[in-house]
């Protein structure tokens, strides 16, 4: 294996629990919800993921119990600023804070078992082919389910009438109502998928990428995929490539002493945010790709008038 | 036989939609009280009333966006629960709202889907939004972005979404407020062709000449109760206003123009390039105002009156101080703050967001205008030189107000969220009518406003202009143009025609204006 080749491996590794997490955020924040919870659902996800593969000896089991704790930590959080109308932004940073609070007591008897680790797939046997064997086909399947997960939000928001609905509330809700379209319940079920999502990336945090369980292990990617959404402008395939972007600069910190390249760690650590910051200038400088993307309604606490 | 239980069957036959006895409560206030209400096929009904009257909490429970309190509604001699717009829109029943229910980032193929039901979405929809809006004279590109287009177009857009699933009631919440006399007349070709294929409509306006017009019959609603059915075509526009305001509303009366004053408002050949991409370039703009007098601008929404407002206002700036002068002082690179404290006073369109803050009170938003001037009357100032607010003189002024302009409110202080339309555009034109500012430049000032209140309002301008001020109405109502001006003048595209004396122009006049006839000619004047 190339030095190379282990680099893009690594990098494949670190961008997969960013694609993840943000693409279950993307469909939230298209509905016009604010959800700053995604660490604490994602860290719940890890925490829940290693201790179910743990106790049962199923990467696979771990998996789906991690699904399940981040739509329950999602639930949570629907319900609080859907039905009880709370504000978005204090109940996702109450969220983040109960997820990583939580997980630390859940997995206080995990620290340190030797966990169970997702196997690779060898899609056709075709790892063995040189190059780029390992690269496409050997990867292990959440590589995969998170490309197709993206492909699937992409053709579901702008190919299907479901996307369309989503994005419509997100751009006004009062309009959304105004046509019949349930917009709490709509709301309610893309922030259970972006729920979903964020403990899919955390159980690839502790089944693959490291399989075991540290306290707070998802060290602030549920604040990179946040920044991630808003560096694609809300658009899934522009995330795609942000999120391999972030992936790459997060481990170049991690590289660039061994290479003894002189940039500081922490600058090479802080670039997502930097670059969301200036995504962030350019869309407000562009008005036609603030209003034609950015979901107009993002963040407001929707009261239907009756 | 048959034929007689035919013709029978025809007489008795239930009017298209009934409404019995319908109550709507919203906690003390009872905003429809017993309200019963016939409409029968291929005819146009009008329903009017001032704002708060309860014509818009009515026309949504028919449409299944407000469930009544009590009472029932017959659809075809049925009774029928309409739970929801979507079942409403299933029985036969459109609407096309006053703010427009759009999408600003779909498409309109992508907003016309959304509102379709199952059946009505498949096929080609794109190629039927085309056909049916050729038929129909609505011009419309199914996959232009809402954002790009005018109020209307977007218009348009909703009243083909409603065609699409061929309604046999079409309601109309003041459609013509945003139209030109032109656009107007092609809207009521559009709704005369529907009642020949037996749509009825039901047909909110303020415009009482346009529902004597066009409508079969009119209710007349105040404070939540039928007060009248009438047939408009027997009324005059002055008996049906009073029905509607329960007292004789006063006419507007325009005094003598003091025709030489100073001029008081100079732009002369002012360009400015729009900020965004949907805002109009104003191109070389030439107006005065004289003391005294009242400039009205006329156009279609969208063409740049609010760019036009937001450089006079100064919330946009001009880096030439020259470009716009008042009160006899260069001010094109002040902002707003400084052109108030020369005198000036501004009143944007929207007056909820832009003129008020919804969730203060009326005192503070008081102060929020005023806050760098010294009190006319006492010359006391809001703000004292440490900073610290007269909330004394706040609420002062603000009962002043009230009193004044009859703005209707439950509480001496409420949030001016609580306020009706009409009631906040009152208060926000009392709060700067009552400075007597040298200059004011108003957007729309009785957008949506009653026509009691409108009188109310346009008069106040009048006469602060017969004081000796010089005011810029920029409005896209014409009857309320004929009423104010002096002089008029006409916006198309970022151009202002040369501002003519309102007695020598015609509406048909100003209707070609509106639609660009000015614009060669101006722009030959810039070259």
């Amino acid at each position: 294996m190339t030095g190379l080749e282990a680099f893009v491996l690594t990098v494949i590794t670190a961008s997969t629990p960013f694609l993840l997490a943000a693409i279950g955020e993307l469909v939230v924040e298209r509905s016009g919800v604010l959800n700053l919870g995604v660490e604490g659902m994602m860290v719940m996800g890890a925490v829940c993921g290693f201790g179910a593969a743990h106790l049962t000896g199923s990467p696979w089991l771990g998996v789906l119990a991690a699904i399940l704790a981040g739509a329950a930590m999602a639930l949570l959080f629907g319900f609080l600023t859907q039905i009880l109308i709370t504000n978005q932004v204090a109940t996702g940073l109450s969220i983040t804070l109960l997820g990583l609070g939580l997980s630390g007591l859940i997995g206080s008897n995990l620290v340190g078992l030797p966990g169970e680790k997702m196997q690779p797939l060898n899609v056709f046997g075709l790892n063995e082919m040189p190059i780029l064997g390992t690269l496409v086909f050997g990867q292990d399947p959440l590589v995969y389910i998170s490309i197709l997960l993206t492909l699937g939000v992409a053709y579901f928001l702008y190919r299907t009438r479901a996307g369309l609905i989503v994005r419509a509330v997100g751009q006004s809700h009062q309009s959304a109502h105004s046509l019949g379209y349930k917009v709490i319940a709509v709301r309610l079920s893309c922030i259970v998928f972006g729920g979903c999502c964020a403990g899919l990336a955390g159980a690839y945090l502790s089944l693959s990428y490291t399989p075991q369980w540290i306290e707070n292990m998802t060290a602030g990617r549920g604040w990179i995929a946040l920044a991630l959404v808003v560096f694609s402008t809300w658009m899934p395939g522009r995330l795609a490539i942000g999120a391999y972007l972030f992936g790459t600069v997060w481990i170049l910190g991690l590289y660039a002493q061994a290479w003894g390249i002189g940039i500081p760690s922490q600058f090479l650590s802080s670039l997502p945010y930097l670059a969301t910051i200036v995504a962030l200038i350019l869309i407000s400088t562009n008005r036609r790709l603030s209003v034609v993307n950015t979901p107009a309604s993002l963040g407001q606490g929707f009261v239907p008038d009756r | 036989m048959e034929c007689k239980i035919v013709s029978l069957h025809s007489t008795h036959e239930p009017p298209l939609l009934e409404v019995k006895n319908l109550v709507k409560q919203f906690g003390n206030l009872t905003a429809n009280d017993h309200i019963n209400l016939h409409i029968q096929g291929s005819r146009i009904h009008a329903l009017l009333g001032e704002n708060g009257a309860g014509k818009s909490t009515l026309v949504k429970m028919v449409y299944g966006a407000l469930q009544p309190t009590s009472g029932e509604i017959l659809w075809q001699g049925e009774r029928v629960i309409v739970d929801s717009p979507a079942r409403a829109r299933e029985l036969g029943i459109g609407m096309v709202f006053q703010h427009f229910s759009l999408f600003e980032a779909l498409t309109v193929a992508e907003n016309i889907s959304l509102a379709l039901p199952a059946n009505l979405r498949e096929g080609n929809l794109e190629q039927r939004i085309s056909e049916l809006s050729h038929d129909y004279g609505l011009t419309l590109q199914p996959d232009a972005l809402v954002a790009d287009l005018s109020v209307g177009q977007r218009q348009r857009i909703e009243i083909v979404r409603c065609l699409l699933q061929q309604p046999r009631l079409l309601i109309m919440d003041e459609p013509t407020a945003v139209l030109t006399p032109q656009e107007a007349q092609s809207l009521f070709t559009t709704l005369q062709r529907l009642t020949s294929e037996g749509c009825a409509v039901l047909y909110i306006s303020h415009r009482l000449e346009e529902v004597k017009q066009i409508c079969h019959g009119a209710t007349i609603l105040r404070h939540g109760k039928i007060v009248a059915s009438v047939d408009p075509q027997i009324e005059t526009a002055a008996s049906l206003a009073q029905m509607m305001v329960g007292a004789e509303v006063h006419a507007v009366s325009h005094g003598t123009v003091a025709a030489s004053g100073q001029p008081l408002i100079i732009a002369e050949q002012f360009s400015q390039a729009a900020d965004t991409p949907f805002g109009v370039d104003l191109k070389a703009v030439n107006l005065q105002v004289r003391a005294g007098e009242i400039l009205a601008i006329a156009g279609v929404a969208g063409n740049g009156q609010s760019e036009l407002f937001a450089a006079l206002s100064g919330e946009q700036t001009n880096n030439k101080p020259q470009a716009i002068n008042m009160c006899g002082q260069a001010c094109g690179h002040l902002g707003i703050t400084q052109r108030r404290r020369i005198g000036a006073a501004f009143i944007p369109e929207e007056r909820m967001g832009h003129s008020a803050v919804a969730n203060f009170s009326l005192s503070d938003n008081i102060i929020l205008s005023r806050h760098s001037l010294r009190d006319n009357h006492d010359q006391q100032s809001l703000v004292g030189r440490s900073g610290t607010i007269n909330y004394t003189l706040a609420r002062d002024i603000n009962m002043h107000i009230g009193k004044v302009y009859d703005v209707r409110k439950g509480q001496p202080d409420p949030e001016a969220g609580s306020l009706s339309g009409g009631n906040l555009q009152k208060f926000v034109m009392g709060r700067e009518l009552d400075r007597r500012p040298k200059v004011l430049v108003v957007n729309q000032p009785t957008w949506g406003v009653d026509a009691g209140a409108a009188a109310l309002i346009r008069q106040a301008l009048i006469d602060l202009a017969r004081s000796g001020s010089a005011l810029i109405v920029i409005s896209q109502d014409l009857d309320e143009i004929f009423e104010l001006a002096d002089q008029i003048a006409v916006i198309s595209r970022g151009y202002l025609s040369p501002a003519q004396p309102a007695q020598s122009l015609s509406a048909e006049q100003i209707g070609l204006l509106m639609a660009g006839a000015h614009e060669t000619s101006t722009q030959a004047q810039t070259l």
